[in-house]
C-alpha cells in the first residue's frame, strides 16, 4: 500500500508541471505585457504612475526576460507562495484569492455528495426495475437534467427560491452575515442559499453517474453468483445488497476523477450567475480585464484542486480494491 | 535507385496479397434457409445495423429532428418571419403573441390581435395588451421583410408573415424590438454548425493522435496516453474561458466564430482519442486481422479495408455523443460574454440578454432560447445512444 501511496504521489509531479506549463502558456498569450497595459490604463483615467512601483515590479517579475526564464520565475514563486501580483486589485493574489478558494472547495464537496445521494438509489433503482416505466422515467429525467445548461437553471431556481421563500439573490449568505465571524446563524444562512449551487451543478453529473451505476449493476446482476444466489434462496435484497452493490460502489470512488472537473466547471459558471463569492466570477473579471497572473493563479489552483481529488479517490479506491494497488505500480 | 523502387524492392519479400475474383458463396453449406432467414444472414453489416437501430424508436425521431433542424438551419432566412437586425422600436419587450383562429364565434384562419401600448407612469414598465378591434391574419410564403440569402441573394420571401400593419412576435421582442423567434432561428445556424464542425475537428484530432497512439505503441502511446489524463483531470469551462479570453479585440467576428470552435474542439478531443486507440489495439490482435498480413495486405489495406470499418461505428456513436458537450461549451461562454459576440448570433448570445435574475422576473420569454439548446441535446444523446446499441450489430 505504501508503495503505491508514494508512487502515486509522485505521479501528480509531472502532472502539475505540465499544467503549470499550459497555464503559463495561456497567461502568455495576449500579446503586450501587462504593466504596459497597466500603466496605459492608469494614464488614460488621468491618474499619476507611481514609476517607482512600476519598475519594482518590472523588476520582480522579469518582464524583458525570454518566456522560459519568467516560467520559471513564476514556478518557483509560487512554490515559496507567491503567487504573482493581481495588476486589477493591486494586491498580492493570495489575498484576493483568500477563502473563496475554500467556498469553492465547499460548493463542490456538497455537490458531489449530492449528486451521489441522488445517483445511488436512482441507479439502483434503474438496474433493479430495467427497463421498467420508472426505470425511463428516471433517465429521462436525468438526460434533461444534463441537457438543461447549467447556468440557466440556477436562473430559474434562484427566482422561484426567492418568490416561494424569500431567499436572498446571490451570494452565499445572508447580506448582514456578511464580513460578519463565523457563528451558528451564519452557518445556517449559507445552508440556506447553498442548496441552489449544488443542485444545479449536480444534475450535470448525476445523469451521468445513473447510467453508469445502472450499467455497472446491470452487469454484476447477470453473473453466476447471484443467479446462485437466488436459486439458493438468498432474499431479493440481500442478493442484491451482499456483493453486486459493493463491487459497484468502487466504481463510485473512481468516478470521483470525472466528476471532479466537471463540478469544478459547472462551479464557476454558476457562481457567475448566482454571484457566489467563489473563485467563478473573480476568474471570469480577472480574465475579461486580461489580469493575466490573476487568471493563471486560479486556473492553476483549480486544476491542483482537481488534481488531489483524484489522488484522494484513487488511494480511496486502492484501499477499498485491493486488485487495483497490486496492478497500479506497474501500469499506472 | 529512387525511393518507391527501394519499397519496391524491399516488398519483393513478401508475397503478392491474393484477393480471389470468384464471387463470395454467402450460404457454402447450401443448407436451405427459409426466406426470413437468408434476408437476414445475407444482410450487408450495414443493413444490419440500420435494422437494429431502427428499433430503437427515440434515436430514429430524434436523428429525423435533427435532420429537419439542420435542414432548417440551411433556409433560416425564409423560416424566420423577420430579419436578423430588424429592429421595431414601438415594440420593445413585447411578450409572446397568441395566434388564433376563432374571432367572435366566426372562423377566420390563423391570425393575430393588434398590440395595445401603454407605460405604466408609477413604475415605467410598459404594458402590452391585445387589441381585439384589430385582426392580423397570418399569410403564408408571403413578401415582407427583405433579407440577403446566405448574405448572396436578395430575396423578401418568407414562409410565414402576418398583413401589413400587424405584427407577429410569437415569442415576443427583446429590448430592441426584434422577434425572439427569428433571431432563434438564425442563431441556430452558428449554435447547430459549431457543434459539427467542432466535432468534425476533435474526431479528426481523435483520429490522428489516437491513431498515433494505437499505432506505434510504447512509448508514444505512454506519452500520449499522460497528456490525455492531465487533460481530462482540467476543468473544463476555466481553460475555455482563458482561451477565449485571449482572442484579439480586433478579430472579425467570422475569425471569432472559428477561433471558439478551435478552442472547443481542442480539449475534447480526449475521450475520442481514448476510444480511437483502445480499438485500434484490440482489433489488431484479431485474427481476421492476422489473416490479412499472412497473405500479404500492406498496412494501408489492413488499417483502412479491415480495421477502420471495424470501430467506425463506434467512433460515429462516440463523436455523436460529443457534439452535446460542443454546443453547451459554446453556450456557456457566449452566455458569459466571452464566446461569440454580436453581430453573430447564436444562442449563447441570445441567452447572454438573459443574464440576470430581473429577466427572468419580468421578461421570461427571453430565456426561450434555451428550448432549442435542450432539444438538440437530448436529439443527439438519444441518437448517439441508438448509432452505439447499433454499431455491433452482430453481438
Amino acid at each position: 500500500m505504501l508503495r503505491y501511496v508514494i508512487h502515486r504521489m509522485l505521479i501528480m509531479i509531472p502532472t502539475l508541471l505540465v499544467i503549470s506549463a499550459l497555464v503559463f502558456t495561456i497567461i502568455e498569450l495576449p500579446p503586450g505585457d501587462y504593466l504596459e497595459s497597466y500603466v496605459a490604463e492608469l494614464q488614460s483615467m488621468g491618474e499619476t504612475v507611481d514609476e517607482q512601483q512600476i519598475a519594482f515590479l518590472r523588476e520582480q517579475y522579469g518582464f524583458g526576460a525570454p518566456a522560459i526564464e519568467r516560467y520559471f520565475q513564476w514556478l518557483t514563486g509560487m512554490l515559496q507562495g507567491d503567487f504573482g501580483y493581481s495588476f486589477e486589485y493591486r494586491l498580492p493574489v493570495s489575498e484576493v484569492v483568500g477563502d473563496r478558494l475554500f467556498l469553492t472547495v465547499l460548493v463542490s464537496i456538497a455537490t458531489i455528495l449530492f449528486t451521489w445521494l441522488i445517483a445511488f438509489p436512482i441507479g439502483i433503482y434503474s438496474a433493479t426495475h430495467q427497463y421498467s416505466w420508472g426505470d425511463y422515467g428516471l433517465t429521462f429525467i436525468g438526460l434533461l437534467g444534463l441537457a438543461t445548461p447549467n447556468f440557466l437553471l440556477a436562473l430559474i431556481l434562484l427566482y422561484f427560491a426567492n418568490v416561494v421563500w424569500g431567499t436572498s439573490i446571490g451570494g452565499l449568505m445572508d447580506p448582514q452575515y456578511l464580513d460578519q465571524p463565523w457563528s451558528v446563524n451564519k452557518a445556517l444562512s449559507v445552508l440556506e442559499h447553498l442548496w441552489i449551487p449544488v443542485v444545479v451543478i449536480g444534475t450535470s453529473g448525476t445523469a451521468g453517474m445513473i447510467r453508469s451505476l445502472r450499467a455497472n449493476l446491470l452487469d454484476e446482476l447477470q453473473k453466476q453468483y447471484v443467479v446462485t444466489a437466488k436459486a439458493k434462496g438468498l432474499p431479493r435484497n440481500r442478493a442484491l445488497i451482499k456483493y453486486p452493490l459493493r463491487s459497484s460502489l468502487n466504481f463510485f470512488v473512481a468516478d470521483i476523477g470525472n466528476l471532479l472537473p466537471r463540478v469544478i466547471s459547472g462551479a464557476e459558471l454558476v457562481a457567475v450567475v448566482m454571484s457566489l463569492p467563489t473563485t467563478g466570477p473573480i476568474l471570469i473579471s480577472a480574465l475579461q480585464s486580461q489580469d493575466m497572473y490573476l487568471a493563471g493563479s486560479f486556473l492553476m489552483f483549480l486544476a491542483t484542486l482537481t488534481v488531489i481529488g483524484v489522488l484522494i479517490s484513487d488511494l480511496l479506491l486502492a484501499w477499498l480494491d485491493p486488485r487495483i494497488r497490486l496492478s497500479g505500480g506497474s501500469s499506472a | 535507385m529512387s525511393g518507391t523502387d527501394k519499397i519496391r524492392q524491399a516488398g519483393n519479400d513478401r508475397l503478392e496479397h491474393f484477393v480471389s475474383d470468384e464471387p463470395f458463396d454467402r450460404n457454402p453449406l447450401g443448407a436451405p434457409l427459409t426466406p426470413e432467414q437468408e434476408k437476414f444472414y445475407l444482410a450487408s453489416q450495414w443493413k444490419l445495423m440500420w435494422w437494429k437501430f431502427t428499433r430503437h424508436r427515440l434515436a430514429v425521431i430524434s436523428g429525423l429532428f435533427l435532420l429537419l433542424t439542420y435542414l432548417a438551419i440551411l433556409i433560416a432566412e425564409f423560416l424566420a418571419p423577420y430579419e436578423l437586425h430588424s429592429r421595431h422600436p414601438d415594440f420593445i419587450y413585447v411578450p409572446p403573441q397568441q395566434v388564433r383562429m376563432i374571432h367572435d364565434g366566426s372562423f377566420i384562419g390563423p391570425f393575430v390581435y393588434g398590440t395595445h401600448y401603454r407605460l405604466n407612469m408609477e413604475n415605467l414598465q410598459r404594458i402590452y395588451t391585445e387589441d381585439t378591434s384589430q385582426i392580423y391574419r397570418i399569410r403564408f410564403f408571403c413578401r415582407s421583410d427583405p433579407y440577403k440569402f446566405w448574405g448572396a441573394m436578395e430575396s423578401d420571401l418568407h414562409l410565414f408573415c402576418v398583413e401589413d400593419g400587424g405584427t407577429l412576435f410569437l415569442l415576443g421582442t427583446d429590448r430592441l424590438g426584434r422577434d425572439v423567434l427569428s433571431r432563434i432561428i438564425y442563431g441556430a445556424r452558428i449554435s447547430l454548425s459549431i457543434g459539427l464542425i467542432g466535432t468534425m475537428l476533435s474526431f479528426s484530432l481523435a483520429l490522428v493522435i489516437g491513431g498515433i497512439a494505437g499505432y506505434f505503441g510504447g512509448i508514444v502511446d505512454l506519452l500520449i496516453q499522460r497528456l490525455i489524463e492531465i487533460l481530462q483531470s482540467f476543468p473544463q469551462i476555466p481553460l475555455w474561458m482563458a482561451l477565449a479570453a485571449v482572442l484579439p479585440v480586433t478579430w472579425s467576428p467570422l475569425l471569432i466564430y472559428f477561433g471558439i470552435t478551435v478552442i472547443l474542439a481542442m480539449f475534447d478531443w480526449t475521450g475520442l482519442a481514448r476510444a480511437v486507440r483502445s480499438k485500434l489495439l484490440s482489433l489488431r490482435e484479431e485474427e481476421y486481422c492476422l489473416a490479412a498480413q499472412l497473405m500479404g495486405a500492406k498496412p494501408q489495406r489492413i488499417i483502412g479495408r479491415h480495421l477502420l470499418p471495424g470501430f467506425m461505428s463506434h467512433l460515429v456513436a462516440s463523436a455523436t455523443l460529443s457534439v452535446p458537450a460542443i454546443i453547451l461549451g459554446e453556450t456557456a461562454l457566449s452566455f458569459l460574454g466571452l464566446g461569440l459576440r454580436a453581430p453573430v448570433t447564436s444562442w449563447g448570445v441570445l441567452l447572454n440578454e438573459a443574464q440576470n435574475i430581473s429577466v427572468v422576473a419580468l421578461y421570461p420569454w427571453l430565456i426561450l432560447p434555451v428550448v432549442p439548446v435542450i432539444l438538440v441535446i437530448l436529439a443527439f444523446n438519444f441518437l448517439g445512444d441508438g448509432i452505439r446499441d447499433a454499431a455491433d450489430p452482430y453481438a
